[in-house]
């Protein structure tokens, strides 16, 4: 009787792994494919060189006037010294501190939701929607506790833009949820009411809905009613993007097997209960990628404000563009605008992979 | 039907009646799927109900608890009658438990969750009771050591047997089981049969929709045979099994006791 010797582990052959093995396998599998990677190459070295000196070893980073960037490359200077006006708009610069601090509490107070076992979450996560608005909204709108008024026509820039967003995402999620119930339901009433609404917000431009607000509708509006006009376009905009998001949360509704709903009912959950605890929260985690598709449009398209004169980012940038001090620096300026809105794009969207990862229950149906 | 509701078994009969269906009929569209079902369930009693595909078996059983909704007739659950009122339909889902094909546990929720759930939101028990007393029912299906894990980490079987375990957790009088093994791989069937004998001989009234010819021989005190829409015979399962009545179930039973 032989006793049987186990087979050693033996290293895979050179040409398998490593560097070379991976550039055969992905780059030069093929003529065709070593052609393409070849080209490739080629447009890569035409381009990168160049854009890397002008944006960075030739650019201008110091001073105060255009007399400072005479190197050829780009201008940040101009940027840097319009960095204030990017970020706030028109606020005035005395108050300044008003908005750094409303972000700062914002930071703290988000912290804490992403540390998974925080003992005060369930209470932290209602004020952060409701308590946090009313203290951001005292604190840049001022007028009480000695704080100077500064009405919402000079909050402009980034601060603009991440109101006008924020808002729209808050206002549109929970909106868009009933409607999407709604258009589901088997009241003929209401499931019509959500149809005509969703039909109607998704069907007009939003630049539409936006001049509407602002030019249409206090022709409608009594003589003498003021009616902040950041307030139209924040409604304006969460309206629009409720529609959205409704069809959104409707096809993660229609992904639920039947089942889910017939086991629910048969335990004996109600409507709400079997919607809130069951449906929703396998529904909603389908549609994450929907959902921040949604919201990075939404952010992207809080720039449509610049046309009823409230003055976000970008609107500060070109208004920027015009000074004839610094003329001819647009590319610099958009550049920037690119950089930053990209940064906040990619930001939700990496947010959005690592929440798909976290709720992911290995479920298979 | 001249040959329904040939003999009772007269054991049930002193028990008080927990089902009972009056004239019921239903309708799919155009399509009539129950005609004129007439049906009692005393406590305590096993019935199996079988049939070919399509004859109205699982409509039937899901009529009982408004999973599906009857046209005409009454059905009377415990001394509740079935109607729109929300009030009624719910006591209802209260009382039955229901145990699917598909097993529909909640993917989302850990095994723990699935059957602490109905308790908490429905009977409103504290969470500590409602889960020590899930724990007890997921000991009594045999698997408590899953209790933390996610229903799609489990077996088929093992699915099945929580989904038990979460019916029972709300402490119904009547379960009523769609066929529970029908989606399961031939070595995973005799687990949940094993968990469903057990339940039946703790005195559970039960309704069962199965082609399990074995289980009905020796936990059913009562076999239902449905075809068409119809009950075409009922009896206790010696007689059932060996002295069929109606053609159309001796057809049946020659073709699924074939092999």
């Amino acid at each position: 009787m032989t006793t049987h010797v186990a087979h050693p582990d033996l290293p895979p052959p050179s040409t398998s792994i490593g560097a070379i093995a991976w550039l055969r396998a992905n780059l030069f599998s093929s003529w065709l494919n070593s052609l393409l990677t070849l080209g490739s190459v080629y447009l890569l070295y035409l381009t990168i060189p160049p854009l890397i000196s002008w944006a960075l070893i030739n650019a201008d980073w110091v001073g105060t006037s255009r007399e400072a960037c005479e190197s050829g490359g780009a201008c940040w200077v101009f940027v840097g010294v319009r960095m204030n006006q990017f970020m706030y708009g028109l606020y005035p610069e005395t108050e300044y501190w008003r908005i750094n601090l409303a972000a700062v509490l914002l930071v703290v107070l988000m912290t804490p939701l992403f540390i998974k076992r925080f003992p005060w979450k369930r209470w932290l996560v209602p004020f952060v929607l409701f308590g946090y608005p009313v203290i951001a909204f005292v604190l840049f709108s001022g007028g009480v506790l000695g704080l100077e008024y500064v009405e919402t026509s000079r909050w402009g820039g980034l601060t603009l833009t991440l109101i006008l967003s924020s808002v729209g995402m808050a206002a549109s999620l929970p909106l868009g949820i009933v409607l999407a119930l709604g258009r589901r339901s088997h009241m003929p009433i209401v499931k019509s009411l959500s149809v005509v609404f969703i039909e109607f917000w998704r069907g007009v431009p939003l630049i539409t809905v936006l001049f509407m607000s602002s030019v249409m509708l206090p022709l409608f509006l009594p003589e003498g009613t003021h009616f902040d006009k950041l307030l139209r376009a924040m409604i304006g905009i969460a309206l629009f993007q409720s529609a959205y998001m409704a069809e959104v949360v409707r096809s993660g509704l229609q992904a639920i097997p039947k089942g889910q709903y017939e086991a629910a009912q048969a335990l004996g959950l109600s409507y709400w209960q079997s919607m809130g605890l069951i449906i929703l929260p396998q529904a909603l985690k389908l549609v994450i990628p929907g959902i921040v598709n949604t919201f990075i449009a939404l952010f992207k398209d809080t720039t449509l404000v610049l046309i009823i004169g409230l003055f976000d980012m970008l609107a500060m940038i070109q208004a920027a563009l015009a000074d004839p001090n610094w003329l001819g620096y647009a590319v610099e300026g958009l550049t920037f605008a690119a950089l930053v809105y990209w940064v906040f794009c990619f930001s939700m969207s990496r947010y959005s992979l690592a929440l798909e990862r976290k709720l992911h229950t290995g479920h298979a149906r | 039907m001249s040959d329904a509701n040939t003999s009772r078994p007269d054991s049930a009969m002193a028990e008080p009646q927990m089902i009972e269906l009056r004239h019921v009929h239903k309708w799919y569209g155009q399509f009539h799927v129950l005609k004129d079902i007439n049906l009692t369930v005393s406590k305590g009693e096993r019935i199996v109900i079988c049939g070919p595909s399509g004859s109205g078996k699982s409509t039937m059983i899901r009529c009982i608890n408004r999973l599906e909704e009857h046209q005409e007739g009454q059905i009377i659950v415990d001394g509740t009658e079935l109607t729109d009122d929300i009030k009624h339909i719910d006591q209802i889902r209260r009382e039955v438990g229901m145990v699917f094909q598909h097993f529909n546990l909640f993917p989302h929720l850990t095994v723990l969750e699935n059957c602490c759930l109905a308790p908490i939101w429905v009977r409103r028990m504290p969470r500590k009771e409602a889960e020590r007393a899930a724990m007890q029912y997921l000991e009594k299906v045999k698997i408590p050591e899953q209790a933390k894990k996610y229903p799609g980490q489990l077996s088929g079987g093992q699915q099945q047997r929580v989904a038990i375990a979460r019916s029972l957790c709300m402490n119904p009088s009547i379960m009523l089981f769609d066929e529970p093994t029908s989606a399961l791989d031939p070595e995973m069937i005799k687990e949940v049969l094993d968990t469903m004998v057990e339940l039946a001989e703790s005195g559970m009234t039960m309704l069962c929709v199965t082609h399990e010819m074995g289980f009905a021989k020796t936990v059913a005190n009562r076999v239902i045979f449905m075809d068409g829409g119809e009950i075409i015979e009922q009896n206790e399962p010696e007689a059932f099994f060996h002295n069929p009545q109606s053609d159309r179930t001796k057809l049946f039973l020659s073709q699924i006791l074939a092999h």
